[in-house]
């Protein structure tokens, strides 16, 4: 089977403009939307205390508020989650030292004040100064998995790609996370954990486009840069697909049967590989073409060797 | 000829995958309910145990499957829950405070398969329930109390030299020391910089002051002692909770993480590790009637305390010294190569010491470990009720007027010496901890988790796999081949390393490696086609597609491990578990979608002459 057959050489480049001005205007919203609604940080980077917990029926979330206002929980958010008979309760940071000990608190006022088995499915607690750090950490590894891929693909290719591939994980990384600002999606530390998995998989596609386009400026001789990436994008794009494809099938298993937990990390992936697959084509390409790349870049130069005429000679 | 691997190589890769689903297989068996009996405090369980623990069953008329000494605790495997249930109340009853009751599941690896290391993958606490804490201990404090300890040394050292001084004071990471003649600042300054070698000591004649500076050495040394110290507390005071396979280990420079799988009743937890243990020097009641005493006529100034075995010794009442004058604590050799436990006071503890051993030489001094352990009885407000629990540890003779370090010899082995100075050392907590995250899983969560996960996989796998099928036909099903094999091989490798663990996100890494794995066999059966489609030769289509793929191959698999890697790096608990999951995914897939597939390839296709592919 095939879903593209491809005669001709697909001239990627002619909607370069567009796709320029289209990434430009999507990082702009990312970043406003960042700068204004600011990412919907978890617990893991807030610090607070979390507790999650099944009923027997439907829970009625409006009594639950109640009665967490009557106890002085007054910061108290109480919200569905999963199904109508899993509730998960966050409070912030409390002043108080027996912080940890608020969790257990909760729980037993829902067991005394619904009079129902409350079934405790977890509870976790996290201080102020582990977030920050976490935050910190977090940061510090996807700016040190920037740089290590930058000097890996340096190194085994050329710097106009090795910019070009950093340039468009950065796209996908504020992309995503732009994503996760607008839908006000909780930001924990699996989402984080997607993200540097996205860079993973977006590099992956991003390699591969580059390592044609190398291939084919060592074979094809006398074609412009552009052609020569239009023909390279051209030749990977049936393979692009199918891997998104398959990769998209799997994620959308784990959207759809991982269960509520895994659901941001899902979703930070499914959406990853889309604007992987975007970049790796448009944004990856297209800054290495802007960057000047030509032919005498990726020949490797040519030592002759020493007395290969004298070999011919003395051939019978 | 073309495409023809020789024997050896396709042996070899069959015995790989073959090695790596024989590993793989102990998770298949499930698991037995097992009651674990540990000893405490340096008591180890041994044979007298095991036939006590038997005892105990068959008279209770108890049922058990079988009965293991190993590892210096004795593990009872039942035939279902109840009897484990049954035998745990039992055994807490009946084998007292010197041992702690556990239960645990232990897996139903079979006997030869466990003789060549198999084991079944360890699960996360997210899959299991249980509950994690991070304790951070207090470094300011850790370090304070190292100032304040070194500021009473140093008037105390001056003083015994009467080099007479203006004031003694700490200023930030400094200890300021004022004199009022250069004659008392030059020989301050040469009888410290004696003493103490690791601190930087600076001069100032004009205003006649010596500043004393912690070395970064020596504020290195105060924080991995406070960490180590409390990391032994912990695993005392862990091992009283009667968890099967608790985890205590250090996270980076201040960060404690304990793991309890199984453990439900985080508050107790919670109490066990929030609460202190001190200890006292008392003199021996040597004039006293011991007889008499444990007849219930106790000198009205002295007391009556046991040690581990039960054996009674007459105390005075008043302590000597209690253990937070313990700045250290070190068990060794002394000239005799006779096990022995030094102990370093501050100065305060030194003259306490000092006072009261002066008319004593000669007579007995007791140790005593007091704890404060958790009961079964909950007061009016249901918190639990702690019973203070007083131990004599140790009982030597006084030998000379003691000072600011001494030692205590004659602690019997060499185990048991270790041991004194650990629990001389948990007396003397240097710094407070406080827990700054608690993780705690249900175990219906727990459950629901490995259900999902499971699912999760079998349905990408089972996407990807008639995907496969129906795009690239034959060589669909070599790719879904090679699929099967990673997925085998990811369990069989995660089942050897002893550190790697299961966790949700882990089995998220799972899928996702999946879906990416065929990424490889993708690339090479694209290519094959463009090959075809250029007019190659079959045989010669297929070498070039695995031959020209592979460099991309390998590129594109550095990458993606390289960000994995961070992620191992940076990540705790579920993260790092998706960092593991995915690494060793990318190392085993790399090896079955490019080696694997074309062991395959070559078997069915290899060296004949073919007309058409099914490709």
């Amino acid at each position: 089977m095939q879903i593209l057959q491809l005669k001709e050489t697909v001239s990627f480049m002619k909607y370069r403009k567009i796709a320029m001005v289209f990434s430009a205007l999507l990082m702009i919203t990312a970043i406003t939307s960042l700068v204004v609604n600011k990412l919907n940080f978890g617990l893991d980077f807030t610090g607070g205390t979390l507790i999650e917990v099944g009923f027997d029926q439907a829970a009625d979330l409006q009594k639950l508020r109640q009665l967490m206002q009557e106890k002085g929980h007054d910061d108290a958010k109480v919200q569905f989650y999963g199904s109508s008979r899993d509730v998960v309760i966050r409070l912030g940071l409390r002043e108080d030292v027996k912080a940890e000990m608020l969790g257990n608190e909760i729980l037993s006022i829902l067991e005394s004040g619904t009079g129902q088995k409350v079934d405790m499915r977890r509870i976790e607690f996290v201080g102020a100064s582990v977030g920050d750090e976490l935050a910190e950490q977090g940061g510090l590894a996807m700016l040190t998995a920037l740089i290590c891929i930058l000097i890996y693909v340096a190194f085994r290719f050329e710097w106009r790609f090795a910019v070009g591939s950093v340039v468009a994980l950065f796209h996908d990384v504020l992309l995503t996370l732009g994503l996760f600002s607008i839908l006000g999606l909780e930001f924990d530390l699996t989402v984080l954990a997607a993200i540097l998995a996205v860079i993973g998989y977006s590099l992956n596609d991003t390699i591969v486009v580059s390592d044609r386009i190398r291939e084919n400026f060592r074979k094809i001789r006398d074609t412009l840069p552009v052609d020569i990436i239009n023909i390279s994008l051209t030749q990977t794009l049936s393979r692009t697909f199918i891997t998104s494809i398959t990769t998209l099938l799997v994620l959308s298993a784990l959207f759809f049967k991982g269960g509520a937990l895994i659901h941001g990390f899902a979703t930070a992936l499914l959406f990853g590989v889309f604007v992987g697959t975007y970049s790796s084509i448009y944004v990856a390409s297209l800054v290495a073409l802007s960057l000047g790349i030509s032919r005498e870049d990726l020949i490797p130069e040519v030592i002759e060797k020493e007395g290969a005429e004298q070999d011919e000679m003395m051939m019978p | 000829m073309l495409n023809k691997y020789p024997l050896w190589k396709t042996l070899m890769v069959a015995f790989i995958v073959a090695l790596g689903a024989l590993y793989a297989t102990p998770n298949l068996y499930g698991e037995d309910p097992a009651v674990q009996v540990k000893g405490l405090r340096g008591v180890e369980a041994n044979v007298a145990t095991l036939d006590t623990i038997k005892g105990h069953l068959s008279a209770n008329n108890i049922d058990y499957a079988s009965i293991v000494l190993e590892k210096g605790q004795v593990l009872t495997r039942f035939r279902n829950p109840e009897d484990q249930l049954k035998a745990r109340d039992m055994l807490d009853d009946n084998l007292g405070k010197q041992y702690s009751v556990a239960l645990n599941l232990t897996p139903a690896t079979p006997a030869w398969l466990a003789s060549i290391g198999g084991t079944p993958m360890k699960r996360g606490l997210d899959l299991s329930g249980g509950v994690s804490f991070l304790m951070e201990v207090n470094m300011k404090e850790a370090i304070n109390k190292a100032k304040i300890g070194m500021v009473a040394d140093f008037r105390g050292d001056l003083r015994n030299e009467k080099i007479r001084y203006r004031s003694v004071k700490e200023d930030g990471n400094a200890i300021v020391v004022k004199f009022r003649k250069v004659e008392d600042l030059e020989a301050g300054q040469s009888l410290l910089k004696k003493r103490y070698r690791d601190l930087l000591l600076n001069t100032d004649e004009d205003t006649l002051t010596l500043t004393a500076q912690m070395t970064e050495l020596k504020l290195k040394e105060i924080r991995e002692y406070a960490l180590k110290q409390n990391i032994t507390i912990i695993r005392n005071r862990v091992n009283e909770l009667g968890v099967a396979e608790p985890l205590v280990q250090r996270q980076g420079k201040k960060h404690i993480v304990i793991e309890l799988p199984g453990v439900q009743d985080t508050a107790k937890a919670k109490e066990i590790l929030n609460a202190t243990a001190t200890i006292e020097f008392r003199l021996v009641d040597t004039e006293g009637d011991l007889t008499a005493a444990l007849n219930g006529r106790i000198p009205a100034s002295s007391i009556l305390l046991t040690d581990k075995s039960g054996k009674p010794s007459l105390l005075k009442k008043r302590i000597m010294l209690t253990g937070d004058h313990i700045t250290d604590a070190k068990s060794g050799f002394d000239e005799y190569s006779r096990p022995q436990v030094n102990i370093s006071l501050d100065s305060a503890g030194g003259s306490k010491m000092s006072n009261g051993t002066k008319s004593n030489i000669g007579k007995p001094m007791a140790t005593v470990f007091i704890e404060y352990k958790p009961t079964k009885r909950r007061d009016a407000e249901g918190n639990i009720v702690f019973e203070k629990v007083q131990e004599v540890i140790s009982v030597a003779t006084i030998q000379a007027r003691l000072g600011k370090s001494f030692r205590i010899t004659g602690a019997g082995s060499q185990a048991e010496a270790t041991n004194l100075a650990l629990l001389l050392r948990a007396g003397a907590l240097i710094a407070p901890i406080t827990i700054v995250e608690e993780r705690t899983v249900g175990p219906s969560l727990g459950a629901e988790n490995v259900k999902l996960g499971f699912q999760a996989i079998m349905m990408g796998f089972g996407l990807v796999f008639i995907f496969m099928i129906i795009y690239y036909r034959a060589f669909g099903i070599v790719a879904n081949c090679a699929l099967g094999a990673n997925l085998v091989l990811i369990v069989g490798v995660m089942s050897m390393i002893p550190g790697a663990t299961l966790t949700l996100p882990g089995m998220a890494g799972i899928v996702l490696t999946v879906g990416m794995a065929v990424d490889a066999n993708v690339l090479i059966f694209e290519r094959i086609r463009e090959e075809l489609r250029e007019g190659k030769t079959i045989q010669q289509a297929i070498h070039q597609g695995y031959d020209a793929a592979f460099s991309t191959i390998i590129d594109a698999n550095i990458t993606t491990l390289i960000a994995a890697l961070i992620l191992f790096a940076v990540g705790t608990g579920p993260v790092k578990g998706f960092a593991v999951t995915l690494s060793i995914g990318i190392l085993t897939s790399m090896f079955t979608s490019v080696i694997g597939s074309r062991t395959i390839v070559n078997a069915i296709w290899g060296g004949k002459s073919l007309k058409k592919l099914s490709i």
